[in-house]
């Protein structure tokens, strides 16, 4: 029997990944009820609740700081322990952080189908909420900068920097653009108004972007490819050159939410010109975990979940093209407020965050289990197959459809410069994608149904020997000796 | 002006940072870096 301090806190890592589960599932529902009132607008019974602008941020929030950041707290709460040789600083702030993110989920569950909001978006939770966010972050920013603080090897492993700066940064950008005036319980104001307040909101909303569901997920990418493949990563030195470089563009590309707006023209071409440098970084990152897998190509044949990793990673390199591609002054005048952002967004969130999570999530439950691997490998293929199809399917329906919109929205007539279409007609041209998209998030869901009975039957099959894992020694060169 | 230098500085630490890590007397210590991951499956197999 291994005694406490000699082992890893595994059970906040499975709470947080049966959340990631769970939430998966939630967030995904209200997406594809807001995608068939988008087709049927009947659907909401004219029930305030249940109206788009309420579940649209529902659903961003669910699959963003639910969905993804449980994924997070799993994965960094995982690889911190076992990169480090050591236990987590505290057993009870692991508790707090694991409960107090779980508030902030309900909270944001009650409070925006009621209608309390900010009117920011990724930011749309009111102060109260915003207080606690704060304090469960420092918290987890103790546990986790703690863990590391008492390690028991010298280095600290490249996953641990990138899952360190996004702490650091959501910290800062949260507190930043949350700043307000209350004006009673469930009302603020802004502390900023007009253009500023724009660029403050986007330089949140484009970092939150960036470290949230970039830097943080690539600390999952560092961690679980290698792993999953049997071998280091490409290149230790690449994944360095990596971190800093894309720690140091990311935080200027902002402006390119808004091109051609009240913002300065040299903010918004600062802003396309960031973008630009930023496939760079993400390509090179991309590139190295793709490389990890040379010479054991085959695996890809019979690991499903390498196929996640490893796919994942391909959607990641087409939406880190596509970014920098709309942030073009040019091309986003035509993508702009079209279903092509929402094309791209999908194309990054259930491509890339979204399978690099689910593949990470079936790579450690077995072995947080004790288990050599989950219930059903099948399943996990069928759920990759559901999922890449579904996701296939909705991607491809939102740039036809964004494209569509984008040219009869910009056609005018050359004789006296008139609109060529009203937008009705523009609306009409849209909907059959609708459908598409539609039935694409139902298959996703399903998919994610599938993740979820496989992972029930592990835990069924695991019982309740869950026995700790011992913590490695201090230093595995001198076990070797 | 200021800012001019400020960036090229950082410029120059960048590619000096990268000069740094392909130093040949780093190698042996950036690949044990990156057998890491792995340390707790050979404790297994061990």
């Amino acid at each position: 029997m291994v005694g406490v301090e000699g082992s890893y806190n595994d059970k906040v890592v499975r709470q947080f990944a049966v959340m990631t589960v769970v939430w998966g599932v939630v967030g995904m529902l209200v997406g594809v009820i807001i995608a068939a009132q988008l087709y049927w607008p009947g659907l909401d019974f004219d029930l305030p609740w249940l109206s788009y602008g309420r579940l649209r941020p529902l659903h961003t929030n669910a699959v963003i700081f639910a969905f993804g950041g449980s994924a997070l707290f799993a994965t960094s709460l995982y690889t911190v322990q076992r990169t480090c040789h050591v236990r987590l600083l505290s057993d009870k702030l692991a508790a707090f952080v694991f409960w107090g993110w779980q508030l902030v989920i309900v909270a944001a569950a009650i409070t925006l189908p009621l209608g309390i909001t900010q009117g920011k978006e990724y930011a749309e939770l009111e102060w109260p909420i915003d207080i606690l966010i704060t304090i469960v972050w420092v918290a987890y920013a103790v546990l986790f900068f703690g863990t590391i603080a008492k390690r028991k090897v010298k280095h600290i492993y490249v996953a641990n920097w990138f899952y360190g700066a996004y702490i650091i940064t959501i910290a800062l950008l949260h507190v930043v653009n949350n700043l307000a005036i209350p004006a009673g319980w469930w009302k603020s104001y802004s502390v900023y108004s007009g253009s500023v307040d724009a660029m403050v909101q986007w330089w949140y909303g484009h970092n939150a972007v960036g470290f949230f569901l970039t830097t943080a997920f690539l600390g999952m990418m560092y961690y679980f490819v290698p792993k999953q493949a049997g071998r280091p990563i490409y290149s230790y030195r690449l994944s360095i050159v990596h971190f800093w470089a894309l720690i140091a563009v990311y935080m200027w590309a902002g402006p390119h939410h808004l091109q051609y707006t009240a913002l300065p023209d040299w903010a918004q071409s600062l802003g396309m010109v960031f973008s630009l440098v930023l496939l760079a970084p993400s390509w090179g990152g991309a590139i190295n975990g793709i490389l990890t897998l040379s010479g054991v190509w085959y695996k890809l044949r019979t690991d499903p979940i390498l196929k996640f990793l490893i796919v994942s990673l391909s959607f990641y390199m087409m939406s880190t093209f596509e970014g920098p591609m709309m942030s073009i002054k040019t091309v986003n005048s035509l993508s702009h407020y079209t279903d092509w952002t929402i094309g791209h967004v999908h194309s990054g969130a259930i491509g890339w965050v979204a399978m690099i999570s689910i593949g990470s999530i079936y790579a450690m439950l077995p072995r947080l289990l004790g288990l050599q691997k989950m219930y059903s490998t099948r399943l996990i293929d069928t759920h990759f197959w559901m999922h890449t199809i579904g996701l296939v399917v909705y991607i491809a329906s939102m740039w036809i459809a964004g494209v569509t919109q984008g040219l009869m929205w910009r056609a005018t007539d050359p004789e006296n410069g008139t609109l060529v279409y009203s937008f009705v007609e523009a609306l009409n041209a849209t909907k059959p994608y609708y459908l598409f998209r539609l039935g694409g998030g139902l298959i996703v869901l399903a998919g994610m149904l599938v993740m979820g009975w496989n992972v029930f039957k592990t835990f069924r099959l695991a019982g309740a020997s869950t026995a700790p894992q011992a913590v490695l020694p201090p230093d595995v060169a001198d076990a070797r000796a | 002006m200021v800012p001019g230098l400020i960036t090229a500085a950082l410029l120059l630490l960048f590619v000096g940072g990268c000069i740094w890590l392909w130093l040949p007397g780093h190698k042996a210590a950036l690949d044990a870096a990156a057998q890491m991951p792995l340390d707790d499956d050979k404790e297994e197999t061990a």
